[in-house]
């Protein structure tokens, strides 16, 4: 009931022309270069820029939320106390399904005072949300690269915000590991008090904090089929999407439920990019370690 | 001169709103063949991009297409991120409290129980359905089981591995599994569910729904709704 096969300009081999004619090898490599697969290699390079992101976005919001927590400027600690206690008590997916929306409309509730003033409807009108068509995020007529731009960044904004809450929390705890008497003896060096943070404190914190903050961004590669709830595709989507049994009838390449197969190389995926991570963060750890009052700094001094 | 820069402005107003209208974002799933899949070329195809592109072609609407995820369809919708929902969505009363509908551009047709043996009890047994669809809602009155799956694909693939007895769904959506493997089968009677299948727009735009009812309506006029209905094979025809 569809129409003759796609063109061959639609393949990068010549020969898949016909794939109703085509059988292993040869087949195999005209499915796995359907523009429907290439979205599945784009969706890998998004999920690995989000990270790229993400991972530094979040350590930000997270040192930023920890600074907050322990001021003792008491609203300043309170509200990083209440960003802690608040972002990792609710779900993920209520955070994503709600405060991604909500976000947006703040935003376009905010150009909308700019931009309209002389609008004189609400903008909640029932369960709808009507701001005026200046003040849409993106503009309803700008290119759809700009809507899916939009969409990334309002998940890189939402995972930093939720993933720099539980950061906030590790590096808090970091902050108060750093033995009393290194600050102690900064301060007999007559060190002022932002000397201490910046010159003892901080850089002997990211030992105690690494195992913390290493648990995150493991947890961290694997929460991106959260977006799709933004609309974005990440790549557990376009797995199951592409691996679901697909009928003659909707596709030149009719096949079974393959999802075992697709989900099978996303575990080959998930478990380079885990071992990746695993080399990357020991290395780290050991320069972290060194010349530190730790277990692990006094063994790299015994050894040396 | 104040009445002319009065109507300037208005119709400035005017042209602005014009210019809203301009570009039209359809909101579909994109995992529903034949009313909405994502074809080999990566483009949303189906018997609802077919007709949408014929639909804001008479309607002389500027249209996109968009896929999202179905649990966040109708939030997306109210919240203005597309403005109009075409994803083979059955009007039913509790949808209508939330979003408007336009007329249906399907009739109200059957669904099915589609099982791996025939002796499958559809009232007491694990029947499986994708989730916020008019078919869990009915399941969940029956005295069986309900799973729910996100996607409609986990749904099949829950009556092949022996999870569910039964999925209840669109026939239409039901009928490529059937023909496509012999272990399949249609079981126990067909039901009539939902006021057929509509386009959902935002209540406060009243505008763009009566477009698309009298793009619709035009449609159904001409008899050219009913040859897409026939040649996706989707629903009866009017």
């Amino acid at each position: 009931m569809r129409g003759p096969p796609h063109p061959p300009e639609a393949a990068i081999f010549s020969f898949c022309a016909d794939p109703a004619s085509l059988e292993g090898l040869k087949w195999l490599s005209c499915y796995l270069t359907t523009v429907k697969h290439a979205n599945l290699y784009i969706a890998t390079g998004t999920v690995l820029l989000l990270l790229a992101i993400t991972a530094p976005t979040a350590l930000a919001f997270g040192f930023g939320g920890a600074i907050a927590a322990r001021s003792r400027i008491w609203p300043l600690s309170w509200f990083g106390k209440g960003y802690i206690a608040i972002v990792r008590g609710v779900p993920d997916i209520a955070f994503f399904l709600f405060f991604v929306i909500a976000l947006d409309q703040l935003f376009e509730a905010i150009r909308h005072k700019i931009k309209c003033p002389t609008w004189n409807q609400p903008i909640w009108q029932g369960n709808d949300f009507v701001v005026c068509s200046a003040a849409k995020l993106p503009l309803g007529n700008d290119p759809q690269w700009v809507h899916d731009t939009y969409g990334f960044m309002l998940a890189v904004l939402t995972f930093a915000i939720v993933f720099g809450a539980f950061a906030a929390n590790v590096l808090y705890g970091a902050m108060r590991a750093v033995p009393r008497a290194q600050i102690e003896t900064a301060e007999a060096y007559g060190m002022t008090e932002r000397q201490t943070f910046r010159r003892i404190l901080v850089p002997q914190m990211w030992v105690y904090a690494l195992p913390g903050l290493s648990n995150l961004w493991m947890v961290l590669t694997k929460a991106t089929p959260l977006l799709f709830l933004l609309g974005v595709e990440d790549i557990v989507y376009w797995a199951r999407e592409l691996g679901g049994s697909a009928n003659a009838r909707f596709t030149d390449y009719p096949h079974g439920d393959w999802r075992m197969w697709y989900f099978l190389a996303l575990l080959v995926f998930y478990l380079g990019l885990t071992k990746i991570s695993e080399v990357f963060l020991e290395r780290l750890m050991q320069r972290l370690t060194h010349g530190q009052a730790t277990t692990g700094g006094d063994a790299q001094r015994q050894a040396a | 001169m104040k009445t002319l820069m009065a109507s300037t402005a208005a119709f400035a107003m005017m042209a602005g709103l014009a210019m809203a209208q301009d570009v039209v974002r359809l909101g579909t799933e994109g995992a529903y063949p034949p009313w909405n899949f994502i074809n080999d070329a990566g483009e949303i195809d189906g018997f609802e991009r077919d007709l949408g592109d014929e639909l804001c072609e008479r309607a002389e609407l500027n249209c996109t297409w968009v896929t999202t995820d179905w649990d966040s369809i109708i939030p997306n919708l109210v919240s203005g991120n597309y403005d109009a929902i075409i994803a083979g969505m059955s009007i039913t009363e509790e949808r209508d409290e939330v979003i408007d509908f336009t007329q249906n551009y399907t009739p109200p047709d059957p669904s099915s129980y589609l099982a791996l043996s025939d002796d499958v009890d559809v009232e007491s047994g694990v029947i499986a359905a994708q989730s916020g669809t008019i078919q869990a809602g009915y399941v969940a009155e029956t005295g069986a089981t309900l799973v729910e799956f996100a996607t409609p694909e986990e749904t099949i693939a829950a009556v092949r591995n022996g999870e569910a007895d039964a999925v209840l769904a669109d026939k239409s959506f039901l009928v490529p599994y059937a023909e496509d493997d012999a272990d399949l089968q249609f079981v126990a009677e067909d039901v009539a569910l939902g006021g057929g299948v509509a386009m959902g727009i935002r209540e406060s735009d009243d505008e763009l729904r009566q477009t698309f009812d009298e793009a619709i309506q035009s449609m159904k006029d001409d008899g050219s709704l009913n040859e897409l209905i026939e040649k996706w094979d989707v629903a009866s025809t009017f």
